[in-house]
Order: structure tokens, then sequence, then C-alpha cells
């Protein structure tokens, strides 16, 4: 058959690309870019022609761990890949020195190695802590194929899960994915199978199948890493559920602030058409299909399907009551389909490895792998996947590698703006759509913002109902002014200035939010505040009726001062500080002037550690004399 | 019996209250039809489900969440909760937030007592609102001359914005901004009057707040009255509701539950006519010209002078020109006046230069010279051929008729040499020379032809002359076609085909087919169109003359034409002669009169002596003004009766002072043949008096008898007896609605689509056509066309609407349209003061440089005596219906 040649001669491109000769990856996708990985690129390729070296240089996706982008690694035939993280462009020359021309692979800078032998005193890249409780499905093909080469992609098993697809009948192809157990990774969780059935039984000759890739929660980069890095697995999985289904065009919904993404599509769309993956008869199989993208305006609300559908229509993106649900009045008014980036990846794995494969990932009701993005005070912050049922305290302590300067965890934000948080105390709780439901939070697409002790647990769901507020789309009057009037209430408990009584009317607004919210954005909407005071009343109590922030994080409620025994008169916070808010000379106990100073933390920060004068303070009252006074004087007392 | 109204109803359960609704109502047409309140203030009757105000939430069993009921589709069985202790709740805390957002400024607002908030509070029972308030502090629109925009008092319900998009078909306003900035806005926040709003104000009719108000009434207070009555502007008939107070018009608004018009006006009916009604430059008492001069004077005075005056001539040098601004009752008197007094069938109207073509033509084509359909037939056709027609300018609420077709779907073929509005929403615009409709239309049907999609069996069975008809075809080979309209072969062949294949499919035209030298040959051209394709006789088929005023269908019903009594019976058959002979208690004419232009021209060559000319305005509206002032100038005694001292009454000896539509009982006629009534709404301004009156008086001071209408309703009683059509249609079935002749006795429902299974006269005629050039073509010396027409701000010679202060500012005065093609070469700029002139005279004007215009062809509208179009227009006349080419004048444009 044609497909077997193609493959044959991607597999006879792939090896020669990355096993006849040198080869070295380096990670381009967003996160690497921003750390410097272009330069570390133009580096790489100055030195190897430089030094006359004959060697391939790839563009790969990200591998998943942000924390120390950029990342290459370096393929020797004979040899494993061996993986260097944050990398500069300067060490480039050394490096290509040492390992290319003097087989020094150097250990020391080396992460760990990929593929057949090991290299000694580097270990294997998998067996890292925060590799190792992974199982990456969707993610396989991140950070070690070029992503827009589709032979790249048809030489590591792409496509496979189509060939099949076309061979079968839409309702087995159906029954697969509903056999599978998969469930919407956009958040919501409803069985994909089930959904795809009812847009296939609608009536209607023209049919749509969208991607939502309108990803927009507030440190959510899951679905941005997986199109950068491999989106002919997202676009194989839309083929499919197209067939199945019965759709005639497909659109993928991309935020418009994705522009790698949107290049990236846009080729693997133009590779695919001339591979005949896409539009006319495809593969000689009768099915015709062919997909756009409609790239999003940065609006928040577009994310949820109905206003998504609006969008594409040209239409400003305003969420409408359902039903009519698009299985049967979708995009256009025709019966639509939609589902998130991830769960079209997770249909191409299925129809390729089978049902009972994927299902044997993950837990009784939640099957197969999830992709978070784990970030906020975490060790090791960065795109992870794993089975669901895994342990909470498993993500942050050994895929994360704990908090920050090993403070307190305090909690972790899942499920965006949408979700609740989940405190310390139920670290181990499992993560899979009932256990997260159980504890009042959701799955989301997948953002995972671990707090340490330091967050403020009002100033969080502050920041994240400013978010939803902001982005309401203004229709409904939940989500438009139910938000504004507990962002007030919010803000004066951040303010100092809440009143009795704020917690309850927080709480009955949330549940006035909750009951008439007209969309997932404004109904849920109230949940970190919810799911805050549930967990932490204490610290809104703290603020409303003792003026104090335990974290000491909300600024109105935190004051500097300078420990009269402890200060040396230096000068230099004196010095440093901006408002000009210090009194005091040399040898004298400096003084903060408390209607003066803007809580900036520059005297905290600034003032030398052998000394340690300056706290911070919330709540308390710390004694300081009414004006300078000569440090001597003031130890003496 | 009625099984299939009861296969489609479905069962459910309100509050314990079994319910029967149609299927495919929502929950809360269910709940209102079982009699039971639920708060709404987003939801709107003529507009899609919402569900932004989360007002009307209910429970329903076996369903998650609190749905809103006035989204959800009712259901076989469903049970339904609307009022529990957890849905109180819940709406006082939605109402509370917002209420939040919405000032509780209700002493000092315009909106109080009849606000919606106001309302709903009443029903929620709200202790207090603990929320605090959300002032926005945005600036209030004044700036724009109709609404009064005040976004603090908006609740985002999103009825405006609906309305504009839905009903409209405009979107001038939409949601701008998000979150709590959310608000209603013009694209980039610009002006009303920058974006495309056409001002009709059905925002302001349905915003459930003060936040948009009708700027004029905003101070007006509560009206002590609404009298429903017809829009005095075009042919649509609108239904109105003048809203008064202290005896003074405050506000018109459309009426909800106007069958024609559903709750819609355009900026005229809706802003225009309470200023005109009162303005100060209303005639209020008569004016005799002495030494050159008019003077006041006594209605006797008046009256005798004219009566004294119109003994002193012979029959033959007298004539009479109706009024279509009129009602059905005063052109009856004026016709029978003229008729029975004057003794002769001098009587016309302006009719004569809009639609004596189609009157002509169609009587030829059918048997009667009418819109076949109705207006709400448009909105189901699924093929629209706008021909010759400004729909959404000229008229406007069947324009929304037009765009709720396309909204489902309907083709919609525009044909015309400008880029109008209708263009736009068009599937194919067919751009044709000026002049050219028939050879366009006969094109078309050439490809009807010959590629076999015309309806044989309709053409077989119902019609005659279709092979004379088919010979004529063969002169107009698509080559011939496209030379002489310069419109693409393809385009033709794609018109024909898109017309002939989507049924039910309708005709709309207007002047711009029969304006013409050849008007009638248009209308016929429409007719053939129609009946090859079987569009005859059906819903949403048919030939469509789209009636420019008000009454102007009404006036021709009534007689006030050359050659015909009411109904069309035709003065020279003795039998219908002696019928009203017997009536009327006199010898009648039996030769038919002049017509209107011939009056003039008869006027001009001193044939005719003396005028009584009412509620027209020719000096301005006629073509080759010059020519017809220098007419009206050789009178020797001129009487015009008219609200206003029109340019033509600048002419006259005697002025008499009439009540306008608003001050006097009658009915008008609209375009789809519907009669409705005009009802009194305030008392005659001045010493002004009903046109039936006065001229009721002048007859009996000319020793008319069957002149002593005590009211209307007398006069209506004895058009009913003579009128075959009108036979059943009398003021009491009125008061339920308009009826639509014929309507030949009393039990008759009315005839909203005419020739449905035997055309007016018999079987429906093919006329072989030819095509005939236009009287005036472009050469060196004129090298342009113009083409006339009329502007949505303005109504014919502004009579009316110039008196209306925020028209004048939107549109202040006329322009000459102008490609960019011909501008540049000529060196004028958007703005530049340019003459225009023709073979007939000159006007100084503006020039508006725009791509509206095709190359070669000019635009100017009729409204503006300061640069009046018609002293350029050709008088050449259609040799059947004598309406002069208004539609093609060669002239030059220069800038001076």
């Amino acid at each position: 058959m044609k497909f077997e040649e193609t493959k044959k001669k991607a597999i006879e491109e792939w090896e020669s690309t990355t096993q006849k000769k040198v080869c070295i990856r380096v990670g381009t996708a967003t996160c690497g870019r921003s750390s410097g990985a272009l330069d570390v690129l133009k580096a790489i390729n100055d030195e190897l022609s430089r030094q006359n070296i004959d060697a391939n240089v790839m563009e790969v996706g990200c591998l998943g761990l942000c924390y120390i982008e950029p990342m290459i690694d370096i393929y020797k035939p004979g040899h494993s890949r061996v993986i260097y993280a944050n990398v500069t462009p300067d060490l480039m020359p050394q490096l290509i020195e040492d390992y290319l021309l003097r087989n020094n692979p150097r250990p020391d800078l080396a992460l760990g190695t990929i593929g057949e032998g090991n290299i000694e005193g580097i270990p294997r890249f998998s067996e890292l802590p925060m590799i190792k409780p992974q199982v990456r499905l969707v993610l396989k093909n991140c950070g070690h194929i070029d992503p827009v080469n589709i032979n790249h992609y048809i030489a590591n098993g792409g496509f496979g899960g189509l060939i099949k697809a076309l061979k079968m009948k839409p309702e087995e192809i159906i029954e697969e994915v509903k056999k599978s157990g998969l469930r919407g990774r956009g958040g919501a969780g409803f069985p994909t199978g089930t959904k795809w059935g009812f847009c296939r039984s609608a009536e209607g000759v023209e049919k749509y199948i969208i991607c939502n890739a309108d990803e927009g929660d507030p440190g959510a980069f899951m679905n941005r890493s997986l199109l950068e890095g491999d989106p002919y697995l997202v676009l194989e999985g839309m083929v499919i559920g197209a067939y199945a289904i019965g759709a005639t065009e497909g659109y993928i919904y991309t935020r418009a602030e994705y522009p790698l993404a949107i290049k990236r599509l846009e080729v693997a769309l133009d590779r695919m058409r001339e591979h005949g993956f896409l539009g006319e008869d495809i593969l000689g199989s009768g099915f015709s299909f062919d997909m756009r993208i409609k790239q999003g305006a940065g609006a928040f609300v577009c994310g949820e399907e109905t206003a998504l559908m609006y969008s594409i229509e040209g239409k400003r993106g305003m969420p409408r009551p359902r039903p009519p649900f698009p299985a049967t009045s979708g995009v256009w008014g025709k019966p639509s389909n939609i589902n998130n980036v991830e769960s079209w990846a997770d249909v191409a794995r299925i129809l390729d490895q089978g049902a009972d494969w994927y299902a044997s990932f993950g837990t009784e009701r939640s099957r197969g792998t999830k992709t978070f993005s784990l970030a906020g005070n975490v060790k090791r912050t960065g795109l992870i996947e794993v089975p669901l049922g895994i342990p909470l305290r498993q993500i942050i302590y050994d895929i994360g590698g704990g908090i920050v300067g090993d403070k307190e965890f305090k909690g972790v934000q899942s499920g965006g703006p949408s979700g609740g948080t989940i405190p310390a105390k139920l670290i181990d709780t499992l993560v899979d759509y009932e256990h997260l439901a159980e504890v009042g939070s959701i799955m989301g697409s997948g953002g995972l913002i671990v707090m340490d002790e330091d967050s403020c647990m009002v100033d969080m769901a502050h920041y994240f109902l400013d978010f939803v507020q902001k982005e309401s789309c203004g229709k409904c009057v939940a989500g438009r002014v139910g938000t504004s009037q507990m962002m007030n209430i919010l803000e004066r408990i951040i303010q100092g200035e809440g009143q009795p009584g704020d917690v309850e009317k927080l709480e009955s607004l949330a549940n006035t939010l909750l009951a008439t919210g007209l969309c997932a954005l404004g109904g849920t909407a109230p949940n970190p505040v919810l799911t805050t005071i549930r967990y932490f009343r204490e610290e809104y109590e703290a603020h409303i009726n003792e003026r104090r922030c335990p974290a000491k994080r909300c600024t109105a409620l935190t004051s500097y001062y300078i420990l009269p025994d402890k200060c040396e008169g230096c000068g230099i916070c004196l010095r440093d500080c901006p408002a000009e808010a210090i009194q005091g000379g040399k040898r004298m106990v400096h003084i903060i002037d408390q209607s003066k100073c803007i809580k900036c933390g520059t005297c905290f920060d600034v003032c030398p550690p052998r000394f340690n004068a300056v706290v911070k303070v919330s709540g308390e009252k710390v004694e300081v004399p009414p004006e300078p006074v000569p440090v001597k004087a003031s130890k003496k007392e | 019996m009625n099984t299939k109204a009861e296969m489609n109803l479905i069962t459910l359960n309100i509050d314990g209250q079994e319910v029967k609704v149609e299927r495919g109502s929502t929950v809360l047409e269910a709940a209102k039809a079982a009699g039971t309140y639920i708060p709404t203030l987003c939801y709107h009757p003529d507009l899609s489900p919402f569900g932004a105000c989360r007002l009307c939430i209910v429970e329903i069993d076996k369903m998650r969440g609190l749905p809103t009921s006035c989204t959800t589709p009712a259901d076989e069985g469903m049970v339904v909760h609307t009022n529990t202790p957890r849905i109180q709740e819940l709406r006082r805390n939605v109402f509370e937030l917002i209420l939040s957002e919405h000032p509780w400024q209700c002493l000092t607002c315009p909106k109080n007592g009849r606000c919606e908030l106001q309302e709903v509070a009443s029903h929620i029972g709200l202790g207090e609102v603990s929320v605090p308030p959300i002032y926005k502090n945005l600036p209030k629109d004044t700036e724009n001359p109709f609404f009064r925009r005040d976004y603090n008092l908006c609740i985002l319900c999103g009825r405006c914005v609906r309305m504009c998009q839905e009903v409209r078909g405009v979107g001038a306003i939409a949601f701008t901004y998000r979150g709590g900035q959310a608000m209603v806005g013009t694209a980039f926040d610009h002006s009303l009057q920058d974006s495309d709003c056409k001002f009709c104000g059905a925002c302001v009719d349905v915003c459930p707040t003060a936040a948009l108000m009708d700027k004029s009434s905003l101070w007006a207070g509560i009206p002590d009255r609404k009298v429903a009555t017809i829009c005095p502007y075009c042919g649509v008939g609108c239904q109105l509701k003048l809203e008064v107070k202290d005896e003074r018009i405050i506000s018109s608004v459309p009426d909800p539950d106007g069958i024609v018009n559903h709750g819609q006006a355009c900026v005229k009916g809706r802003f225009g006519i309470r200023e005109f009604v009162h303005h100060r430059e209303r005639l209020t008492a008569p004016l005799i010209r002495r030494n050159g001069e008019f003077k006041e004077a006594s209605w006797d005075e008046a009256l005798d002078l004219a009566a004294k005056k119109l003994k002193s001539y012979t029959a033959g040098e007298l004539g009479v020109i109706a009024s279509a601004k009129c009602t059905n009752e005063e052109n009856y008197v004026m016709q029978k006046f003229a008729r029975a007094v004057l003794g002769n069938n001098n009587i016309d109207h302006c009719a004569r230069l809009c639609h004596a073509p189609t009157v002509a033509g169609l009587v030829q084509s059918f048997g009667s010279g009418a819109m076949t359909n109705s207006i709400n037939e448009v909105g189901d056709a699924a093929c629209i051929l706008a021909i010759g027609t400004n729909t959404m300018e000229e008229h406007p609420v069947i324009g929304v008729e037009v765009k709720k077709a396309v909204n489902n779907g309907a083709k919609l073929i525009v044909a015309n040499p400008r880029e109008i509005d209708l263009c736009h929403f068009a599937s194919l615009w067919i751009r044709h020379s000026p002049g050219t409709d028939v050879a366009l239309l006969m094109g078309m049907m050439r490809v009807i032809v010959d590629e076999g999609l015309l309806d044989s069996a309709f053409v077989k069975e119902r019609c005659e002359n279709f092979d004379t008809f088919r010979e004529s075809l063969k002169s107009f080979g698509l080559d011939f076609v496209e030379r002489v309209t310069k419109v693409s072969r393809d385009r033709i062949i794609e018109a024909a085909r898109m017309f002939a294949t989507h049924s039910p499919a309708t005709i709309l035209y207007a002047m711009g087919i029969t304006q013409h030298s050849h008007g009638t040959d248009n209308v016929m051209a429409t007719a053939n169109l129609a009946m090859l394709t079987g569009n005859v006789g059906k819903p949403s088929t048919g030939v469509n003359p789209l009636r420019g005023q008000n009454n102007v269908q009404g006036a021709c019903d009534m007689g006030a034409l050359p050659n015909v009594y009411t109904g069309y019976q035709a003065v020279a058959d003795p039998a219908i002669r002696e019928k009203f002979e017997a009536a009327w208690e006199c010898r009648l004419p039996s030769s038919p009169g002049l017509t209107l232009v011939e009056m003039i021209e008869a006027a001009y060559c001193r044939e005719i002596k003396a005028l009584y000319l009412v509620g027209e305005n020719p000096a301005l509206s006629d073509a080759d003004t010059q020519h017809v002032q220098e007419s009206l100038a050789q009178l020797d005694f001129l009487v015009v009766q008219d609200i206003f001292l029109s340019e033509t009454a600048e002419f006259a000896h005697v002025v008499l002072p009439a009540a306008s539509f608003a001050e006097k009982d009658g009915t008008f006629t609209n375009t789809e043949r519907r009669v409705q009534r005009v009802r009194k709404a305030i008392e005659p301004i001045g010493d002004s008096r009903p046109d039936w009156w006065i001229t009721c008086q002048l007859a009996k001071r000319l020793g008319g008898r069957g002149f002593d209408y005590s009211c209307p309703f007398d006069i209506m009683e004895e058009i009913r007896d003579l009128t075959p059509s009108y036979g059943g249609i009398s003021y009491e079935r009125l008061e339920s609605g308009g009826l639509q002749w014929p309507c030949p006795t009393n039990d008759h429902p009315g005839t909203p689509i005419l020739h449905t299974n035997i055309f007016t006269r018999g079987k429906g005629r093919f006329i072989p056509l030819k095509y005939i050039l236009p009287g005036e073509l472009p050469d060196e010396d004129y090298p342009l066309i113009l083409t006339t027409g009329r502007s949505l701000y303005h109504f014919h010679t502004g009579t009316m609407t110039r008196k209306v202060a925020g028209l004048n500012i939107i549109e202040p005065e006329g322009a000459v349209e102008i490609s960019p093609q011909d501008a540049l070469p000529l060196g004028i700029a958007q703005g530049d003061k340019v003459k225009v002139s023709s073979r007939r005279g000159e006007v100084i004007t503006k020039a508006k440089v725009t791509e509206v215009s095709p190359p070669g062809v000019v635009f100017m509208t009729f409204h503006f005596a300061e640069s009046a179009a018609n002293i350029l227009t050709n008088p050449k006349l259609d040799p059947v219906s004598k309406i002069p080419e208004f539609k093609v004048a060669a002239v030059k444009v220069e800038k001076i």
C-alpha cells in the first residue's frame, strides 16, 4: 500500500538525520526560546561551521523541563544522546570541541542520556526524579522529532491510528474511543466517545469538528507545548474524529498569542495536504475532509465552546445558553464536535495502540494520562504527563522536587480560575476527575500552581477572581456584576478594610453565581474563593478581624520596621529607600516613617544579613524610638 | 377535526397546572400561556432568546441546574417549578446585582413609571440591596439628533443590540469591551452619525430602562392617550401610535402589534412627525393674494372667492389635482367634485409621476395594477428580485422584511445601477445601465426559456400569448443584452437561474422601473418574468410595485385619475357612468380627462385656466420644473390646499389651510392594498380644516349636491356602495385591523394575494417587448446620465421632513453623487460646489464623490428646493402611462 512506501521513505530520512551522523537537537519551543535557545542554536551552527564538523542540527519541541531551559542534546553515532540543560551560547564552542572533537561528553554539564548505552557519570534521563513517575503517551515525540517534519512523525509511528481508523466503520471508532475511557481533557471530563456519538447521530449533511486550542488559564501551557512539539499528533486525532463523526470541515481555534504553534500548525497542515492526509479522498478512502486555523483575538471566554463558535463565525465571543448543544447546533448552526488539543492527541494514540492499551493507564473511572503544567513555588517547573490517579504528593515532591527554598507547602491551585485550591493537608489526594471534585476543585485543562507558605490565600483568590472578572464577556448578570461585587469585597479585605460578615456575603454571592451563571466561566468563577474559604477561613478572618495577613503578602496589612537593637546605622537602607521614608544618620538607628513607606521591601532586602535589622510584620506592633537615636545609646537600653 | 394542530401540541406541567403549547415554544412562553408571571428583562418576543439577565430561571424536574425559561424549549411531560423558595431567593440575589449596576434615580428619571425594572421590582419583593452600587460614570450621548443614550442606566440586556442586528440587519451597535466594563457601543466608539445607524429608533423602543430615550419626548411626561393611526410618509403604511399629552403630539411610536410593521418604523415615522405637525410654519388661516401678497382671510371669504372664480370658467378650463397624502375619503370627495361639480374628468394626482406605468402595465398583463402579494410574505420568499427599488431607504420597513428573507436563507438579486444598501445583502448584484431594464429582464427570460427552466404548466394553464412573446425573446440574444446593459452574460445567466430555480420567488420594484419613457414596458417585463416562472398567485411570489406615498394606492382606488371612477371603473363605460350619475344625481362627462402632466402643459398653453390643487407640490416634484413653474404662473386662478405654504402655493391666488393626518379621521390604503384607519389624535392646528370638509364647502358653494357629509364615515359608506372592491370595507371592520381589497362583501376576509386561481383579467397575458432607448442619452455636451431618487431621511419635496430639525441635521442639503472616475478628470473633490446642468436648466449643489454611483451616472434626490433635481429631469413621457422619464436625463457636471 502507498502508506507503507511513504513510511519506508520516512524511516530512511529519520535514520539518516538522527542516526547516521552527529545530530544535535535544540529545544526551540516557546519556553526554550524565552530562555535564549535561538542564540544557542546560532552558536552551535557557527561553531560547527567554524570547526567544519558535519552534523545535523535539529529544532525540536520541549522535553518539559522548563526550569532548566535552554536544553540541547547531542547524539554521536554509537553513543546514546546526551542532554545538556541551562546551556548558553558561550558554552557551545567548548562543549562541541570537548564532546565532538575530544570525545569528552562533559558529565559535569550533562543532565542525562537517552537511548541505548550508558555514559559514565551521566544518569539515564528516564531515571531522573522529574521524569521517572511520568508516562508520556501524548508527549512521546516532544523534544525528539522535528515538529514540522512529517517524515519524522511518520517514522515514529505517526498516522498509524488514522490508517487503522480509515479501515474501520465510524461507529467502530466511536466504540473504540468509548472503550478507552477517554474523558474530555479540556477540563469537564465528559466521555469523548459519547460526545462523538451525539454529533454523529445529529441530523445534517455538513458537520464540523473543532480543536479547542484557546488555552488561557494563567500558568497553563500544556496545549501550546504539544502543538509546538508534535502538531501532527493533534491533527491526526482530528482527522480520525472527523471520519468517525462524519464531519466535512474542521477548525483549530487557537489564540493569536501562540504564533509559533500557529506557524507549525500551518506547515503541518500543508504537509498533510501534500501527503494526502487531508483534503479530497484522504489516502484513497473516499473520505474528504479539510481544516483551517482560526486565530482568537485574546479573549479568555472564547475557550468556552459556544463563545468559541461565535468567534469562528466572526461574531463577538459570548457564550449562549444550551440547549441547543453544539452536537446539534454548533458553528454556523450545524452539528459540531469540539474537543481539547490533548483529547485529539489522545485519540490518535488510542486508535494506534488500542483502547485496552490506553485504558490500562489511570484509574477505573479516569483512564489514561493527563498533561499538567507544573508552575508556582515548586523547584522543578515544567510540562509533565502522568497517569491519572497519581497522588498529588508525588507530583509536587517527586516530579516537582518540593518547594523552592524548602519552605512549607501551603496548597495547589488546580484547574485554573475555574478550579480550586487544594490545601497542604490534602496532599495525598489522588489526581483524577472524581477525587479532585471531591475536594472542591476540578481537573481543568491541567494547570497546577503550587503555593508556599508565603502565599496569601485571600490574595490568591483575589488574583483569580480579578482575572475572571476582567475576562468575563459581560453578558450575564452573574459573570459581569456578580464577579465585580465579589471583587469589591475581596478588594477591601486585602486592603485591610474588611467588615464582619464579608465572608458570609462572599459565600452568598458565590452561591448565586454558581446557580445562575450562564456559562462555565461565570458559573465556576467563585471556586477559588469558595475553596479558599473552605480550607483557609482563618486567613480571611485574620484579614478582617485582626487586620493581619498571615502570609504577610497583602501590602496594606504589612509593615516594615527597623529593630533598634539590631540596626548599626550603616545607611544602606536609607540610601536605597525609593520613597525617602527612612530617617537616620551615620551610627544613628534608622527609623521608617510609616506614613511615607510604600512597602516595597527594599530595606528588608538590602539590610546586610549580619545585621538583619529590618522586619516585616503584619498585625503586630514593633516598638521603635520616635526619632533616630545613636546606635550605642539604643543598644544600652 | 383539529388533529394536525393537536399533534403539534405538547403538554407540560407548570407549578401544578397542565399547559398545552405548540411544539417549539419555550418554557417561558408556556408559562405566559398559563398566566404565570416569570420576571424577565432581556427577553423580547421579537428577538432571539438571550439568557443574560438570569431572572427567568426555573427548576425543571430531571434537568440539571436552573435553566433560564426563555432559552429552554418546552417538552412533553416537563414538570416546571417557577417560584420555589430557592428560585425566589436566587432571583432576589440576581436582581440585587442588576440594581447595583443601575442608579436608583427613579424620581428624576424620564422613564419613571414605565421602566421595566420597576415592574420587576414590584413582583420580586426585594427588601434592600445589600451590595454597593457600581456607578460607571459614563458621559451621556446627547450629540445625536434623536436619541439620548445614557449607558449608566444600561443593564446590558442586549435587546437594542439584537434588534439592530437581528431585525433591522444594521448592526450599528454591539457589545463592546469586557467584564465590568462591557457596554453597548458603536465600532471604535464613533458617534452614531458616523456609524451605520439609520435612527429607526427600534433600539429605543425595546430598551427596558431609560438608557435609550427618544430625545424629543424625554421630559414630555407620560402621554394622556395613545391614538392608533397610520404613518403619513411612505406607502408601507406602518401602524403608529401617536402619543398625545395636553392636546399635543409628544411622540410617534410604531405599534408592536401592527400587522404591517410588527413594531418597526423608520426614522421619519418614529422621529419625523411631531415636529412637522406642530411646526410654526403650519398654515393656520386661509390666505388670499392681494396686490401680490398673501393676506389672512376668513374661511367664508376665501371659499366664496374661490367658488366665484372657479364658477367663471368653462368645465374644460378647469382641473383638479388631488393628493396621494390625503385620505381615501378626501380623494373620493375631490374626484366627485371634479366630475359632478366642475363637470369634467380633469382629475389626477402624483401617481402619474410614480406608478402610472404599474397601473397601465399590470392591467394589461394581469388585469389589475397593484401589488399582487403582501408585505409579510416577502420574508418567506426563497428568492427576491429587487429591481429599481432602493428598499432600505425608500421603504425601510419592507427592507426589514427583505433582510428577514435573507436571514432565512433566501437568494436576493439586486438590479440597480447604484450600489445601494441592499446590494450588501445580495447574493447577486446586477449593475445595469439606467434605462436598460427591459433588455436585462428579457435577457434573463431568454435564458430561462432556452434552458427549459420555465414553469410550463403554469404558462400553459394560466397564461396566454406565450408564443408571440417567445418570438419577441429572439431579439434578446445575450450578446445584445450584454452590450446594452453592460452586465456580463454570466451574471445574467446566474440571475436567471437563481430566480427560476428558487421558489417561491418574488419581484419587488419601485420608481427605477416606472419612471422611464418606456416605464409601462418595464412593468410588463416584470410581469412576464413572474408568469414565466409560475410566480403569480401563490404566497411569497408575485409582482410587487412598492408605492411611494402613504395613500397613492388609495388615491388611485378612489378614482383620482382622469379615466376611472372608484375601483378602476371606467368613465367611458356607459353602464358605470349611469351608476354614478344615479348616485350623484347629476350628468357626468363621458370622455377621460387630462393627466397631471397634460394639465400642466395645458396651463402653459392657457387651455386650462384654473386649478384646484390639493396637497401636491409639482413646482418641485415634476420633471422640468422650470417649465412647470412657468405653467403655474400662466394660470388665471390657482387654489392650493395644503398644510404648509409649499413652493407651489407660492403661485396660488387662494391658499386653504388643511389639517394634517393627525387631525382627522379617514382611511389610507397602503402599497399592499390594505385599507387602514387614520384616526384623529388632536384638534386641527389653528383654523385649519380637514381636506374633505374644505372640498365639500367649495362644492356646495358651486351648487354641488351630495356633499353634506357629517364625517368621513358617511363618505366611506358612499364609497362602499359604489365600489365593488371596497364593498366589504367598513369602519367597524377596520377597528380590528386593515382589510386588503378586493373585499366585496361584509363577510369577505379581504385578499392578501391576487390572481390565486384566475387572473383578474382571466388569463395572464404575456406581452412581447422591444428594447427602446431612453429618451435622452449622454452626448458630448451632456456626457453623464442623471438618475434621481429619495433618501431615507427626507420625503418627497421635503414639505414635512425639512421641518424636522433632526432630519436636517443628518441630511441638511442635497448633493450630486458622482463616481471618483468621473469626478477626478473634472477636478471635483468631496464637498466641492458644482453646477449640474441639462438641456432644461441648471442647479448648484455639492459633490458627493462616491463609488455608490457607477462611472457615467450621477445621482440626486429631489427633496431640496435649493438644488432641485427636477429642474434637470427630462419631461419625455411614457406613451401609455404619461409618466415623465425621471430616471434618465443627460447632464454635465462642472466645478464652480
